[in-house]
């Protein structure tokens, strides 16, 4: 038995093969009950997102094979056409996997956040449906906890890495909470409407909305709650807005240095931030210069993007320590576990000897309550300190990885039946 | 006694700037914490230096040099506690802590033994005028921190370079507004050190004001603050401008503080012997 992978992700298919392998959630729920034989397929789960479809498992050899071909009966994409797109990885780089998954080490934009709760539903999901086992749950677990800790630890969800959510954060770098402050969009624009609609969801107070079309300006207000005004007010308008996003296709200049000037003079210098996506640009990069105005433009922005995300694969380098370090700690578990069960076994096999010639031994002597207990004490004593030996020697030869081997071994030697099994099943159920 | 006190108190102060100082350069919670608690043992036992140095001296002890640069570095750290458990901007720490440094610097240069009080400063307008001076200092003390973190900040975003320390720095508005609110604090208490300094003055030396080198620059720097508040309420000096003229403020304090006491003679000069 080992913790087994098979899946394909953004890195290595293309969107096309991914759309026929993504499970529905529902789907998900059904496909469990085919995908988990208890004999190959003992634990499992679905990891199924835009940019990755992923089985986990904790299954024996054989494992990848039939993960594989119910791939293909369950989706009805022939095998031909998914192997060359397939990764499996088992064991240690399975671990590696998810935990790199999970800490956003494997998405598409470094360090996006979504992934981790991608991971927790899918989850609880198969937790839910019994799918998943002692095995997956930790596993699960620890690829959730990896992940905080990346996030806590390092700088990889740090900063913007994209135009319209880094102007967002600087909008917030200068006036704090957005809460109070008004905006003003000039012209339209895919990039200008999403920034918009990022400070909107950032609580902005009131948006004034400016387009050459009138019409068009209305549609766009209602659509971010705000108020259309017509493009000869933006001058005077200026004055009452805190943040301004232009895109406008206009050839020259729509704001003037002596529009700002008039403008921080008529609000008693409080600062406006000027967020110019439009190319060749809308607002005179000369208005910089009046006192508390921010000029952003869509370069100085790029290049702020790309800084970002320079900053995270420099984070990201970090990140993979501690995955690293996490990695190591969950095989320790991992091959502990391999153990348990003949532990487990061993002790009851010599709890049950104690206990039966124990009795024998009472109903002959037919003690008092005392020595009864002095009886006890003396029989569990020495069963624990003849077992302790040996414990310990299971116990390392598991953290050397040997674990498997011994379990055998031990078995072999004390003659114990092959129980393990089945209490791994009533475990389960 | 005292004196080792001061010196416990002054070693917590060093090492709660060096976790300060580390603190902005990595960004680690619990660097922070750290500090903040090493800062917070510094200055109980700094209140206790001062409890014992009064007790010993039989009156309140801000007479010479070295006590009043303690309890500047005092109102100081009492200040950034302060202003740390209500706004939580850890990171201003790390620019008043190292400043707390150099000011205990100063004072552990010119360590003093009590001495008996001149009669001349036996009044109670004393310990008015002078905790209200220092209160008032202390706050402009802090605005000079928080305006100085303002300038590094707007700096950054206006030449566009948004690694590191922007990513930890506290955003603008909050910066020019704990300025302002620091110093609407400051103003009344150095007019009210003004006033009680005057009062003093006509009962020590019979004349309310003599021109001496401390009344004056202290004149100057309240003219200098006047100003900026004024200029805040009519026009709106706001942003970076109310950061230079704070930082520049902070400088006619320092002098007012020090450089007279050091360069320029006068009446006030017996706290310099």
């Amino acid at each position: 038995m080992d913790i087994l992978v098979v899946g394909l992700s953004h890195k290595t298919s293309p969107v096309e093969l991914r759309e026929k392998l993504a499970f529905s959630e529902e789907e998900v729920g059904k496909a469990y009950s085919s995908l988990i034989d208890y004999q190959t397929v003992r634990e499992a789960l679905i990891l199924s997102t835009c940019n990755r479809v992923e089985v986990y498992s904790w299954a024996n050899a054989k494992g990848k094979e039939c993960i594989i071909s119910w791939l293909e009966k369950e989706r009805s994409v022939p095998k031909d056409a998914l192997l060359p797109y397939l990764y499996a990885y088992e064991g240690e780089e399975a671990v590696r996997h998810i935990f790199r998954v999970a800490s956003s080490l494997d998405s598409m934009v470094l360090g996006e956040p979504q992934i981790v709760g991608q991971v927790k539903d899918s989850f609880e999901i198969a937790m839910n449906l019994d799918a998943t086992g002692i095995i997956l749950n930790q596993l699960m677990k620890k690829a959730v906890s990896v992940s905080k800790k990346v996030r806590t630890e390092t700088g990889i969800g740090g900063s913007a890495v994209s135009v319209s959510y880094a102007a967002v954060e600087l909008a917030k770098k200068i006036f704090g909470a957005l809460e109070k402050r008004k905006a003003m969009l000039v012209g339209a624009g895919e990039m200008a409407e999403l920034a918009a609609m990022h400070l909107v969801s950032h609580g902005i107070s009131g948006f004034l909305v400016a387009n050459r079309t009138f019409s068009r300006a209305q549609e766009m207000a209602e659509s971010l709650g705000g108020e259309a005004i017509p493009m000869e007010k933006l001058s005077s308008e200026l004055t009452g807005v805190d943040i301004v996003i232009t895109s406008t296709g206009a050839q020259e200049y729509i704001i003037t240095k002596e529009m700002v000037q008039r403008a921080i003079k008529g609000r008693k210098m409080r600062p406006i931030f000027f967020i110019d996506i439009a190319v060749p640009r809308n607002v005179d990069p000369a208005a910089e210069r009046v006192e508390n105005v921010y000029i952003y433009d869509i370069d100085d922005l790029e290049q702020v993007v790309q800084e970002n995300r320079k900053r995270r694969e420099k984070e990201a380098d970090r990140a993979e320590v501690i995955v690293e370090e996490e990695v190591g700690r969950f095989m320790g578990w991992l091959r502990s576990q391999e153990v348990v069960p003949v532990i487990v076994s061993l002790r009851s096999w010599c709890q049950d000897i104690r206990k039966h010639e124990l009795e024998k031994t009472l109903a002959r002597l037919k003690p008092s309550e005392k020595e009864i207990e002095a009886l006890e004490a003396l029989t569990s004593s020495i069963v624990n300190k003849i077992l302790h030996p040996p414990l310990s020697y299971i116990k390392d030869a598991a953290s050397r990885g040997e674990g498997e081997k011994t379990a055998r071994m031990i078995k072999d030697i004390f003659a114990l039946e092959d129980r393990d099994e089945d209490k791994d099943r009533n475990a389960r159920k | 006694m005292d004196i080792i006190v001061f010196r416990i108190a002054a070693f917590f102060y060093m090492v709660s700037a060096v976790l300060y100082v580390y603190f902005l350069f990595r960004s680690r919670p619990g660097i922070s914490r750290q500090a903040y608690l090493f800062l917070l043992l510094a200055f109980v036992i700094h209140t206790a230096a001062f409890l014992i140095r009064g007790v010993l001296a039989g009156h309140f002890p801000v007479t010479d040099i070295f006590e009043s640069l303690s309890i500047f570095s005092w109102m100081l750290v009492g200040g950034y506690l302060l202003l740390e458990w209500r706004y939580n901007v850890p990171i201003l720490g790390s620019f008043v802590s190292p400043l707390n440094c150099l000011v205990l610097l100063a004072a552990s240069l010119e360590i003093r033994s009590i001495r008996p009080l001149s009669p001349v400063l036996k009044s109670g307008w004393l310990y008015i005028h002078v905790v209200s001076s220092f209160l008032g200092e202390a706050a402009f003390a802090l605005a000079f921190v928080v305006s100085t973190v303002y300038l590094l900040q707007e700096g950054r975003i206006r030449k566009k370079q948004l690694g590191g320390l922007f990513l930890r720095l506290p955003d603008l508005n909050q910066l020019d507004e704990l300025n302002y609110r620091l110093l609407t604090m400051g103003f009344p208490l150095l007019s009210l050190g003004i006033i009680t300094g005057a009062l003093w003055a006509q009962y020590a030396w019979g004349s309310y004001w003599s021109w001496d080198p401390k009344e004056t620059w202290s004149l100057i720097t309240w003219l200098i603050y006047a100003a900026i508040l004024h200029g805040r309420m009519t026009v709106g000096w706001r942003g970076r401008r109310a950061a230079v003229l704070s930082v520049i403020g902070f400088g006619a304090v320092m002098f007012t503080f020090l450089g007279v006491n050091l360069l320029l003679p006068g009446l006030h000069s017996y706290s310099s012997m």
